[in-house]
């Protein structure tokens, strides 16, 4: 299996940029050349040079130091997110297709409802309820992610419980919370973490989504979406801002898609080319 | 057909009214006063108490619930404590907007997106099917916000060939496609990605087929091959996933139409939000999953025109 992700080379180009972000964000203090924060009105909408490489924005902060900075909201409320839809969605999937009956129609109905709405139509009126910090963020994110994972858990249920293996283990008196976990989930885990790495990618450009409307983590924190809505601003001037930033989030969604796809063929090699 | 339609829009009522009251709840706690977001912060208490009591909002949960419940029963989707125009007015001036952005995207993503995808499946690990891969891989992954801006920077501003902002005037057909055209990219772009991939893998799935290998053997021509017999088959899966693509769509419409400052359901929902604006807020949600519900019938009937093996019963 490992053989098959590194002779995959669009997965490896995928999970090296991927690395390179998430190395970016842990070492932000120490690679960004400035402060994200720091205003210069002397300097203000300056093109890339020496000092600034890519600029300064509509304060005179530095853009690159800036972009370093984003890619840590970005990335932490894409896994933060994707981790509470991925364990909240597998756990309501894995219950409905397994115990069946009155439970599985109550949580499933709760899923078709969530979905009788667009991601984003959700993701706006939920944040608009809570409030936009970077918690509520997460949590709404996350909530919007639940119903594919428990629709992905509670599809792979319904023919899981039926295979040897659990009625073996249901013969054997185990109990049902054990059936779940020890011998079920590693089954579907695979095809849940493939999903899960293609919807970092669509839980980073939701964020980027609420930032550019204004739903995002509030000013003057850096995140890519906040830094393309304040480029908008000064389009004609400095079209950089808005550029360089909506580069990263491309980056970013284009990398966890290539790992994602990467590790679809890894698992089902049925797929691989496709 | 229609028979089937009316028991799966029957199917649906129940999900409707769980929907309706989670709009109900979710417009229900958001922060802030709406007599107040409607007088300003400067109103007098007298005022804002009576404006309160005039929008029901004194009243117990469960009868304003009731109240809305019973006015959009009645398709009365009650009057923007904003701008003080009926919600339905302002939603059938804009609806027009949205279903056309939306419309004018799934058309060229199957425009485009078919055909891509079936070069990219016959030439199978050629430059086109490398080409055709990595550009459906960048189009699934730049939001559509993010290539409308650099849509605007090149066709707008750079080359002034169209215009920056604005729906144009919906019934002049000029105005209205120099408005449209750039937005229904931007949007566009993500369908004929998804598309291209659906319809590559669908065709290469359809060509290891039995029957197409005993199309092969007797005699047919390539050409003939591909369009009589893998196309066909191969486009149920385009459709069906397509359509419910088509959700997504809807719901990425929202900002493409704030990007370029265009009239639609999206902005509508958004300046209501900013606003405080609860009335037009719970409506536009109520369409929003309307549309959603529309659209997944529609996407189930479209099989079987078609796939000719699916019976309605």
């Amino acid at each position: 299996m490992r053989l098959a992700f590194f002779r995959n080379r669009t997965a490896i180009a995928g999970g090296a940029i991927a690395a390179l972000i998430f190395l970016t964000a842990v070492f932000a203090p120490w690679i960004a050349p400035y402060d994200p924060l720091d205003q210069d009105p002397i300097f203000r909408l300056e093109p890339g040079g020496e000092e600034h490489w890519l600029g300064t924005d509509d304060f005179g902060r530095d853009v690159m130091s800036r972009l370093i900075w984003g890619s840590r909201i970005s990335l932490v409320i894409g896994f933060a997110s994707v981790l509470i839809g991925m364990i909240a969605g597998t756990a309501l999937g894995m219950i409905a297709g397994y115990y069946r009956g009155r439970m599985e129609t109550t949580i499933m109905r709760g899923i078709d409802v969530v979905m009788s709405f667009p991601d984003l139509i959700l993701a706006v009126a939920i944040t608009a309820a809570l409030g936009a910090t970077l918690v509520n963020l997460i949590l709404t994110i996350g909530v919007v992610m639940i119903p594919g994972f428990a629709r992905m858990a509670h599809s792979a249920l319904l023919t899981m419980r039926e295979r040897e293996f659990v009625i073996a283990a249901r013969g054997l008196g185990a109990r049902d919370r054990r059936i779940l976990l020890k011998h079920i989930l590693p089954n579907i885990f695979g095809e849940l973490l493939v999903a899960g790495t293609l919807w970092v990618g669509v839980a980073i450009r939701l964020e980027a989504n609420l930032a550019f409307i204004g739903l995002g983590v509030q000013p003057p924190t850096p995140t890519w979406g906040n830094m393309i809505r304040e480029g908008v601003d000064v389009l004609i001037n400095a079209p950089g801002i808005s550029i360089y930033s909506g580069l990263c989030i491309l980056i970013t969604i284009l990398a966890f898609n290539m790992l994602g796809d990467g590790v679809r063929d890894m698992i089902d090699p049925r797929l691989r080319g496709i | 057909m229609f028979q089937y339609a009316m028991r799966r829009a029957f199917i649906s009522i129940p999900i409707l009214l769980i929907v309706l009251t989670l709009v109900f709840v979710v417009v229900r706690v958001l922060p802030g006063d709406p007599a107040v977001a409607a007088l300003g912060d400067q109103a007098s208490k007298e005022a804002v108490d009576a404006l309160r009591a005039r929008m029901g909002l004194n009243d117990p949960l469960w009868l304003q619930y009731l109240k809305f419940l019973g006015s959009l029963s009645r398709g009365d989707l009650g009057t923007s404590i904003i701008s003080g125009f009926p919600v339905a007015t302002q939603i059938a001036s804009v609806v027009p907007y949205t279903l056309e952005l939306t419309f004018a995207a799934v058309l060229l993503g199957y425009l485009f997106g078919i055909p891509l995808g079936v070069s990219a499946a016959v030439r199978r690990n050629s430059f086109v099917d490398y080409f055709n891969r990595v550009f459906s891989l960048i189009g699934l992954s730049v939001p559509a916000f993010y290539l409308g801006i650099l849509l605007i920077l090149v066709f707008s501003v750079k080359l002034r060939l169209l215009p920056v902002v604005g729906g144009g005037e919906f019934w002049d057909l000029e105005d209205n496609l120099t408005h449209v055209a750039l937005p229904a990219l931007a949007l566009g772009m993500m369908m004929t990605a998804y598309v291209t991939r659906m319809t590559r893998s669908s065709i290469l799935d359809i060509m290891r087929e039995d029957y197409v290998r005993t199309a092969h053997s007797k005699g047919l021509s390539d050409r003939k091959v591909l369009y009589k017999h893998v196309l066909r088959n191969a486009l149920i899966p385009i459709v069906a996933l397509g359509g419910l693509y088509v959700v997504v769509l809807i719901g990425s419409s929202v900002m493409v139409e704030i990007v370029f400052s265009r009239p639609g359901l999206g902005k509508l929902l958004v300046g209501a939000i900013k606003q405080r604006d609860y009335t037009t807020l719970q409506s536009v949600m109520v369409f929003y999953a309307f549309l959603v519900v529309i659209c997944n019938l529609i996407t189930e009937l479209a099989y079987g025109l078609v796939d000719p093996r699916i019976k309605y019963n």
